[in-house]
């Protein structure tokens, strides 16, 4: 055994991050919950790798209010190209863990994973940046200076709408998937060093 | 000496005072427990634990009540135009009022019972009489709408009715008038009575799977007046019980002539066996003309349909169908406990409540205990069906509950009370006073197998003192007591709506759970449905106008029309394509002689007008929908007949939103 060779543990790591990421294409990543006095209910907008989902037509509804451009999968290029990104990833890790079992493979995988998720989230950011600020200027409410984007994580008040924006089950696999990889390279540089 | 004569008359008259005043009996209102305002407090946002469907009497709608708190939580448009719904006004809805003498825009609705199986509430329907002109609605619980009314022909004063058997096969109606068949001349004298006035009992079946109903036959019988009616149950579930009064055959002063004799009778109709004679084609067509009216959900349109013709079953062609058993004095209640072995008859005049025992009935129809004839029909002697009877339980017995605890517990009108008693050994356990003069009376599940046994309510038809006064008319109330105990306990007093007769009570999780929240508007088949903004239009036909409209926050489309002249006929077709919840339009025109509408989600309600002068004609939005709803409005152009103005019609702008639902 090479000392770039993964070792046992950090192949089953690998191998269950890559059938975990086969999970998230079925699953939301992402949502944003939304509550007001008229909606003790509460509303909520859930972003799945290949569409939108939720309530959506009726925060449509409650959008022309303010002229918020209504939502539509279709009008995101993203969600035709997140599902192979996804399974590209997940096919990368089961590779990794199965056949191309070194080092460099690793730590190739793990930092194209950190940058996706880093542009990943910048995007999600300027999408929410876009439709928070482009509106209508003829809509019914006009706040002087007042814009919608909902937070990329976390809450914040927009009119009566409390929106609490937070990862979804698939968003939280995205997040463990990248700590084991973190996990494994760490435990692989040290048994890298053990050998020298 | 004057001084002390003085003192003596003075202080007599006080110890005269005192004297009488303690013997007036205690005040009402002590009645109620410390703990009544924590019993039936339910904070706000919380829901009640039952809902109690109440029947409105002369009101002809059906109210709908949260338990314990007493809040009315609904008004259930029935029998009688509800202008505030367009119930009756609406083009869909109007058919719903049709009958053999057309459309009727007033109804008496008096009892009603939830739909059953296996003799325990199901929570699927809710079935409502109208007593002036006989007919049987149907209500869909999932929607709180009338879905279907049945007119009944050969009969008047649909009393009896609409009491189910255990499995909902059949709901019935019995004519409180003996009149003249339909198919027969009924220009006759009204002293003829004895000779020529019949009267029938109708099982209407009910389909098991939609509720559609049919009048599956009618039963003849001696002209005399049916009052109130119970299934059997368990043991007893393949037969009918019906009180019946005015044995005397009386036709006029009823309140001397119908009181004279000691018994009237109840009457036990074998109903299994009349449908078996039925199916094998014993029964005799006749001639008939009646209304069936059905409401669809996915047209949102009703539909009257007149029938032809009916089945009779003359009882005295039939020996084995029915049986008469005397019962003291003009019997109102008749009511069979949750075993099915006893049925409670209530004389409103008696002084006593017989106690009948099925399996006694069983025995001297068996044996022929009879006690001579009624009409043809075997009278069965009183002794040989009696199982008991409650001596001196108050006066004049109207109804009777139970508990599912072995009690039943009875109202009296004439001593303004409820009392409990034991079904077995027939002992008064507890009485109590209500304010004032009780008709009916309701427990969850209290005509049912399974009763829920924990309130009860009272219904009464004098209030007087009992709330602020409003002038010479007055509420009547309902009264809540609590039952749980060995005594009852009264909770709360109420006022109601109409006049409350029978009433139902079940726990809420059985309705609630099933409750629809909007109608789909991918679901939606109406004639005249606009999907989507884009579609909306106006039409004309000849001298009709069909306004294609639809409504959503905040704006009409179209919500500028012109083009209409004087002796056009405009419909407004409107399409509430909202899709959320609790989000209704209204929609109203100036100077139309007609009712507003009010649109649920993702439903199409038509208004029709008939404009009468040349003018500008404004129309908004009636239900506060949004907080743009008084910008929610339009005008219609009417101009003078002959004129050259086109038909037109716009609005400021599309909203996407709108069309947006209307893609998927």
């Amino acid at each position: 055994m090479k000392s770039t060779d993964l070792t046992t543990t950090n192949r089953i790591i690998v191998l269950v991050c890559g059938l975990a990421l086969f999970v998230v294409l079925f699953v939301p990543l992402w949502q944003i919950e939304l509550a007001a006095p008229q909606y003790p209910e509460g509303l909520v907008l859930k972003m799945y790798p290949n569409k939108i989902a939720g309530n959506v037509d009726i925060i449509n509804g409650l959008n022309h209010y303010i002229g918020m451009k209504t939502l539509h999968t279709e009008d995101f290029v993203e969600f035709a190209i997140l599902p192979y990104i996804i399974t590209f990833f997940a096919v990368l890790s089961l590779a990794v863990g199965l056949f191309l079992r070194t080092f460099k493979w690793l730590l190739g995988l793990f930092s194209l994973f950190v940058i996706f998720g880093i542009v990943a989230m910048a995007d999600f950011w300027r999408w929410e940046y876009q439709y928070g600020h482009d509106l209508d200027p003829n809509a019914a409410i006009n706040v002087p200076g007042m814009s919608y984007q909902p937070p990329l994580i976390g809450y914040k008040q927009l009119l009566n709408f409390g929106a609490y924006s937070v990862p979804d089950i698939g968003g939280w696999i995205f997040i463990v998937v990248g700590l084991g990889l973190l996990v494994a390279v760490v435990l692989q540089f040290k048994h890298k060093k053990q050998f020298k | 000496m004057k001084k002390i004569i003085y003192l003596f008359f003075a202080s007599g008259a006080f110890l005269m005072l005192i004297h009488l005043s303690g013997c007036k009996p205690k005040n009402a209102g002590d009645a109620t427990g410390s703990d009544a305002a924590g019993r039936t407090y339910v904070p706000p946002g919380k829901y009640d634990e039952l809902y109690n469907f109440v029947s409105g009497g002369f009101s002809g709608q059906v109210s709908v009540y949260g338990i314990p708190s007493g809040r009315l939580l609904r008004v259930i448009p029935v029998f009688s135009q509800d202008a505030e719904k367009g119930w009756g006004y609406s083009e869909e809805t109007k058919p719903m009022l049709n009958t053999s003498h057309g459309e009727i825009p007033w109804g008496d609705q008096h009892h009603l019972d939830l739909s059953q199986t296996n003799g325990e509430i199901d929570g699927r329907w809710l079935f409502a009489n109208e007593n002036n002109t006989p007919r049987i609605a149907r209500i869909d619980l999932k929607t709180f709408r009338t879905t279907e009314i049945i007119e009944i022909p050969n009969g008047a004063g649909n009393h009896s009715s609409p009491f189910i058997t255990e499995n909902t096969e059949y709901v019935v109606a019995g004519t409180r008038f003996s009149v003249p068949m339909d198919y027969e001349n009924g220009d006759v004298p009204i002293s003829s009575y004895k000779k020529n006035f019949k009267g029938t009992i109708s099982f209407i079946s009910v389909a098991p799977t939609n509720g559609e109903m049919k009048i599956a036959f009618q039963m003849l019988l001696p002209g005399m007046n049916f009052d109130l009616s119970h299934s059997g149950k368990g043991p007893s579930s393949g037969w009918f019980f019906f009180s019946c009064y005015n044995s005397e055959q009386a036709h006029t002063l009823l309140e001397v002539n119908a009181s004279k004799r000691d018994k009237d009778y109840i009457l036990a109709v074998n109903w299994k066996k009349a449908a078996e004679y039925v199916k094998q084609g014993k029964g005799k067509k006749v001639k008939a003309n009646f209304a069936h009216n059905t409401y669809s959900e996915s047209t949102h349109t009703a539909t009257s349909k007149m029938e032809s013709e009916v089945t009779l079953i003359d009882v005295r062609d039939f020996p084995d169908l029915v049986y008469m058993i005397p019962c003291p004095k003009s019997p109102h209640g008749c009511d069979v406990d949750p075993t099915g072995e006893y049925i409670v008859g209530s004389g409103k005049l008696a002084a006593l409540i017989p106690v009948f025992s099925f399996s006694k009935i069983q025995n001297a129809i068996a044996n022929k205990t009879y006690d001579g004839s009624y009409g043809g029909i075997p009278v069965l002697k009183y002794e040989a069906a009696l199982y008991g009877e409650v001596k001196k339980p108050g006066l004049g017995p109207l109804h009777t509950e139970f508990d599912g605890k072995g009690n039943a517990y009875t109202t009296f009108f004439i001593s303004s009370e409820i009392v409990k008693w034991n079904v077995k050994d027939l002992k008064v356990l507890d009485r109590q006073p209500t304010y004032y003069s009780p008709g009916h009376l309701t427990i969850p599940g209290g005509d049912t197998r399974k009763p829920y046994g924990k309130y009860l309510v009272a219904y009464n038809k004098i209030t007087k003192d009992r709330f602020l006064p409003t002038g010479p008319e007055l509420a009547q109330s309902a009264q809540l007591f609590d039952i749980s105990g060995d005594k009852m306990k009264l909770l709360l007093d109420y006022p109601t709506i109409g006049e409350p007769h029978y009433a139902q009570m079940v726990p809420a999780e059985l309705i609630s759970k099933n409750s629809q929240k909007i109608f789909r508007l991918d679901e939606n088949k109406h004639p005249y449905v606009t999907m989507g903004e884009k579609n909306s239009k106006v039409t004309r036909e000849g001298n009709k106008v069909h306004v294609y409209m639809t409504a959503m926050r905040s704006h009409f489309s179209p919500d500028n029309i012109e083009g209409v002249k004087l002796g056009d006929e405009v419909y407004f077709h409107v399409t509430n394509l909202e899709q959320d919840w609790d989000v209704p339009h209204g929609f109203g025109v100036k100077g139309n002689k007609n009712a507003e509408l009010l649109i649920m989600p993702g439903e199409t309600t038509t208004l029709k007008w008939v404009p009468e002068k040349v003018g500008i004609y404004p129309i908004y939005c009636t239900d506060f929908c949004s907080a743009l709803h008084q910008e929610m409005q339009g005008y219609v152009r009417v101009s003078a007949k002959g004129s050259k103005v086109p038909i037109s019609f716009s609005l400021g702008k599309n909203s996407e939103a709108a069309d947006e639902i209307l893609k998927k």
